[in-house]
């Protein structure tokens, strides 16, 4: 069986910028796949390209095995895309949007108007469908953005950034519905800016950066290869950072680093157990604790470890 | 994890009902994006007053301000006047083509359309099906107005009726006009503010308000070119009697000429990035 997704030394240019350059991508069939990186790291535009929206200037892409240039027509009927900001139509209830795009493909009536009643109910939008989008949170926009997604289930769903900007509340929910969708069989490629969200969803993932694939792998692996878990100490006096670093570093086996405040110490840490002796041998020796944390390394450090640079926002986001 | 377990079991349901239906005709796709317009029409009608509202200001002024000096009486005047305020309140609204095209693109929901497998062309043509309803909505309210005020037309309402289709045939060809305007500017108020640009000078050079016989002799010959004097003459003979069939044969022309020019253009910009 073919990959859901191959592309080889995939390239898309905008005048001067080369917003996805030479990227080559293998995403199996039924799993979900991560494409990580910071704004303007050309996400969206290797999307697009798969979706057919944009046609590639250089190298290839397949798409459930058809073309994205030569079989466009073959791509669009097997997928569907959930974009960055709601393609909805606002002036509308969400129940006429949903019979919309159901008609559209290709429903009658009577099957469309039930298919959208069905698919509010299971998106828990129900008692909102009469309502004008317009009043929606974004949340619910973003819940209506994917039912409309999945009028005729795809067997390749993608997501852009299908949590950004979302509260903690509907980012669950949203990645409960991606779940579910992955465990009924298709295959789901998303973007996103969260390492914790590519990690707890996706089966596999590849980093982006400044339109070229920087890593790819299993988030085990790519974890690995930054180090494990972050842990951050604050301290209750800056006066005491140099002695902490000492204590720190030799509890934990590890290098820490001083954060651009001077009372954050960081450590990239590949044993997490030892985390509990390091604390305490701070408080046996009367260094004071504000506050800790131990957690995934964001993407900033994730960069920071593959690139060497932050993972700073181009400012060349292309939307078009 | 799960919000509730409802909501999961409907979604596998909803999920697993596998059914793909047959690919929609061209015709079905136009229709389903047109009844999109005729809702929107339904749940923002305020996108129809705010511009009807200025014909309908301007009908009021010109007809009790300058009616009696222009035509000897108010209803003298509002007789010349209607038939050119219907043409200016429809062709005014032709510009929300445009900005309904261009926040459909900035929104994103363009994206969607095209990533169906639909007949391309069908959200501008369901588009162009909402415009119809747009500018009869405007063109009935107009009259309305007008009626109230005295008008009565001379040659009937089947002439009106004649008269009205003529003007929405014109306007449908302006309406590619703010499709390629629409598809080349960045936001729906650039499309807007572009549109005065064109709208104003060929609303107001014509003979919707004054008859041009008074003005000098090279505006005259301005006023002479515009289609939209054509367009007016044309609905005055079809309102009033006295129709010149040369006069509808230069709207016509002219419908052509600017279709001609721009659909090729809009297309080409709907198809180029595939």
């Amino acid at each position: 069986m073919t990959a859901a997704i191959e592309t080889v030394a995939l390239k898309k240019v905008f005048g001067q910028t080369t917003a996805v350059d030479a990227i080559d991508l293998q995403v199996a069939r039924g799993t979900v796949y991560g494409l990580l990186g910071p704004n303007g790291a050309g996400k969206t535009t290797t999307i697009k390209v798969l979706t057919t929206l944009l046609r590639p200037d250089g190298g290839s892409a397949r798409v459930l095995g058809h073309d994205v240039v030569r079989e466009s027509a073959a791509v669009r009927a097997k997928v569907s895309l959930t974009g960055q900001f709601a393609s909805i139509d606002e002036d509308l209830t969400g129940h006429e949007n949903l019979v919309l795009v159901a008609r559209l493909f290709g429903f009658a009536w009577r099957e469309a108007r039930a298919r959208a009643t069905d698919l509010l109910d299971a998106f828990a939008l129900a008692d909102a469908g009469g309502r004008q989008v317009r009043t929606y949170s974004g949340g619910m926009r973003r819940k209506l953005d994917i039912a409309a997604s999945l009028i005729v289930t795809p067997e390749l769903l993608f997501l852009d950034e299908p949590t950004t900007g979302l509260d903690p509340r509907s980012r669950n929910q949203v990645w409960d519905i991606v779940r579910a969708i992955a465990g009924e069989g298709t295959t789901v490629l998303l973007t996103t800016q969260y390492l914790e969200e590519a990690d707890r969803l996706s089966n596999r993932l590849a980093v982006i950066d400044r339109g070229k694939l920087i890593a790819e792998g299993t988030s085990r692996e790519l974890k690995a290869s930054v180090g494990g878990n972050t842990l951050h100490v604050r301290l209750e006096s800056a006066d005491q950072r140099a002695s902490a670093e000492t204590l720190l570093a030799s509890a934990l086996g590890a290098t820490v680093t001083n954060g651009v405040d001077a009372q954050v110490l960081s450590a990239q840490i590949a044993d997490a157990t030892r985390v509990p002796d390091a604390m305490s041998a701070l408080a046996r020796n009367g260094v004071g604790v504000h506050e800790f944390s131990l957690g995934q390394p964001s993407l900033d450090e994730v960069f920071f470890a593959l690139t060497g640079h932050a993972a700073e926002a181009s400012d060349t986001e292309v939307v078009s | 994890m799960s919000v509730s377990a409802a909501p999961t079991d409907t979604l596998h349901r909803v999920l697993t009902a596998e059914r793909r239906p047959p690919t929609p005709s061209a015709l079905s796709a136009t229709f389903t994006l047109g009844w999109r317009a005729a809702l929107k029409i339904k749940h923002v009608p305020f996108q129809l007053f705010d511009v009807t509202a200025f014909p309908l200001m301007m009908t009021l002024m010109f007809t009790f301000l300058f009616g009696g000096a222009l035509a000897g009486s108010t209803r003298a005047y509002i007789q010349f006047l209607l038939p050119g305020i219907v043409v200016q309140a429809i062709v005014f609204i032709t510009v929300y083509t445009g900005v309904g095209l261009n926040s459909d693109i900035t929104k994103g929901l363009y994206d969607r359309f095209r990533s169906l497998p639909i007949w391309q062309p069908a959200p501008i043509a369901g588009a162009l099906l909402g415009d119809v309803m747009r500018y009869s909505i405007a063109g009935v309210m107009v009259i309305a107005l007008g009626t109230i005020l005295g008008f009565r037309p001379q040659a009937g309402w089947f002439g009106v009726l004649l008269a009205v289709a003529l003007i929405i045939l014109f306007a449908l060809s302006v309406s590619w006009i703010w499709i390629v305007v629409g598809m080349l500017v960045k936001s729906p108020e650039s499309v807007m503010t572009s549109s005065f640009l064109l709208l104003f000078p060929l609303t107001m050079v014509s003979n919707i308000f004054v008859d041009p016989a008074t003005m000098p002799g090279w505006l005259q010959a301005v006023v002479r070119v515009n289609p939209v004097t054509h367009l007016v003459d044309a609905s005055r003979g079809l309102m009033h009697g006295g129709l010149r069939l040369a006069s509808v044969g230069w709207v016509l022309l002219a419908s052509a000429v600017v279709v001609a020019i721009f659909a090729p253009l809009a297309m080409r910009m709907y198809r180029k990035e595939r």
